[in-house]
């Protein structure tokens, strides 16, 4: 086997990290492919610092080492810089422009981190910005911004495009299929332009 | 673990429990050393130094692995080199960026757990507060939570330390559905035994931590079917508790007061702080009126930010309530100046 394709999922418990690893892993499923996943969930980490682990087509374990993930998704522009480390040199970074202050700053009295001096320490990345709360409404919903990070992620997973939008369609609540599928694709057509 | 191995180390997965010894110890005959790689008490380790003879064996007992923490494959990479499974690495790991504010996991915004918290820290204010297992341990990040051992050890905790002579209040806090679990029964001891000691059910009426599974508190089955929930209050006094309140934890100034009259009694007090689970409420079409800060009142005191509530923020030194607010109303009661309005309303 050749070495696996490392993705690391990062956001706060809450904002759909699960399901977005939950796409990737059916979409390898869908392609017949060997993928491994480790992930915080439960009560424990809501509001919290969340990650997921996906290595695909690895031989061993789903814990990633740091500096070893080809590419990083992150729904938080905070948590992003928090699992940088993760990234191999020159890895993608697929971020979600959007940045909420942990509730630890306001009862501990800590400075407020600033998304200019975030956004500046995450230059050093091949990063992709994307304001996915503005592509969700355009696609129907604001829920539907997992989807839309996730479609602009896409043109750097060694997965195809059928496949993933074939397991968005496969694992989002039935009725919100139309939204997320258009989530998916206006994400996509952003991606291709960073 | 494999990933990181060298072609003259081989590797042993022990998945099942008790170990065949005499399969393992055949095994370990074969090799000049053994390194054990597991986490939490070295369970494996101690069969394998059973059985292993004159071989070797590295692990937790002689210090190089550590007790305590998860392992990741720096950890065991770390491991296997101090052992000298594997040369020295050669390169730097990236290291994480230093001093981000920390993010752990916190309990909802209007989740009721915090105003019995709340209340409970402003009544006891140096008192040892033993809890259990459920979202509320996570009232350790606003210093309510002092124990989590297993299920129902709070309330058999709480009475130990009662009974062990320290002066300290004892509060303890456990969940409905622990407290059905395995709480009754340290109930009982407790209030046969005389000990002098607050209990404060946090009563959400479902198992919210691990996915809102109904318990006998909750009134239908497993399969969704409605039956008669068991009655708390019934519970505790057919257990002999002679002081057992039932209150609102949003109602503060009630909270404050059950607390206080607790306070001022002798033997076990059981104070059931009752109110639905907020995502549960929010499922059942519960609506609650969201609320804002007239910034033209708020003085920036801070009184509201830290209660803790991811619902409210601190911008440009006035309280913000953000789109997370639930509507449980209780910030209003702890605002000094009277700030916090219904939105919509001025």
């Amino acid at each position: 086997m050749t070495r696996s394709y490392d993705v690391m999922i990062v956001g706060i418990g809450g904002q759909g990290t699960i399901l977005a690893s939950n796409i990737l892993g059916e979409a390898c499923l869908i392609e017949g492919r060997h993928i491994k996943g480790a992930e915080t969930h439960g009560m424990a980490q809501r509001g919290g610092s969340v990650e997921s682990q996906i290595r695909i087509d690895g031989e061993f374990g789903p814990l990633i080492e740091p500096g070893h993930a080809e590419l990083l998704i992150s729904f938080d522009l905070l948590e992003a810089l928090r699992y940088s480390h993760y990234l191999k040199e020159g890895g993608k970074m697929v971020v979600n422009h959007h940045l909420v202050i942990p509730t630890s700053v306001f009862t501990q009295k800590i400075p407020a981190p600033n998304e200019d001096d975030i956004i500046a320490q995450l230059k050093k990345f091949n990063l992709c910005l994307i304001d996915a709360d503005q592509i969700a409404i355009e696609a129907g919903s604001p829920l539907a911004q997992n989807v839309v990070i996730l479609g602009a992620a896409s043109h750097a997973l060694p997965l195809k495009p059928e496949s993933l939008r074939e397991a968005v369609k496969k694992l989002v609540p039935q009725k919100t299929v139309e939204i997320n599928m258009k989530a998916f694709d206006l994400g996509r057509e952003f991606g291709g332009t960073c | 673990m494999q990933e990181l191995l060298p072609s003259d180390v081989s590797f042993l997965k022990i998945g099942a429990y008790p170990i065949d010894e005499a399969w393992l110890g055949e095994f370990i005959q074969k090799h000049e050393k053994i390194l054990v790689i597991e986490e939490l008490a070295p369970v494996v380790e101690e069969i394998v130094r059973q059985v292993a003879g004159c071989v070797p064996v590295f692990g937790k007992k002689n210090g190089y692995a550590p007790y305590e923490g998860e392992l990741c494959p720096q950890m065991v990479a770390g491991i296997m080199i101090k052992a000298g499974f594997l040369p020295a690495a050669t390169g730097t790991v990236p290291e994480p960026v230093q001093n981000l504010p920390l993010r752990p996991p916190i309990l909802c915004a209007g989740c009721h757990h915090r105003a019995a918290f709340y209340a409970i820290k402003k009544v006891f204010k140096d008192a040892i507060y033993p809890s259990d297992i459920g979202c509320y341990t996570l009232g350790i990040q606003l210093g309510v939570v002092d124990t989590t051992i297993c299920m129902g050890a709070s309330i058999t905790v709480g009475s130990g330390i009662a009974h062990s002579g320290d002066p300290h209040d004892v509060v303890c806090t456990i969940g409905d559905s622990t407290f059905l679990h395995t709480g009754i029964q340290g109930l009982i001891n407790a209030v046969y035994n005389g000990a002098n000691m607050t209990v404060v059910i946090l009563d959400n009426r479902i198992t919210a931590m691990t996915g809102h599974q109904p318990n006998p508190n909750t009134g239908v089955t497993a399969t969704g079917v409605a039956t008669p929930p068991v009655s708390l209050d019934a519970l505790c006094r057919a257990s002999g508790v002679n002081f057992v309140e039932t209150i609102d934890p949003y109602d503060l100034t009630g909270m404050l007061r059950v607390l206080e009259d607790a306070k001022k009694r002798d033997g076990v007090k059981v104070i059931i702080a009752k109110q639905m689970c907020v995502i549960m409420a929010r499922r059942c079409g519960v609506k609650r009126v969201h609320y804002m800060v007239d910034t033209e009142i708020c003085t920036g005191c801070g009184t509201c930010v830290r209660f803790g509530c991811p619902a409210i923020e601190l911008v440009e030194e006035k309280a913000r309530i953000n789109d997370l607010c639930s509507g449980c109303a209780v910030c209003v009661q702890l605002c000094p100046v009277g700030a916090i309005v219904r939105e919509g309303k001025r």
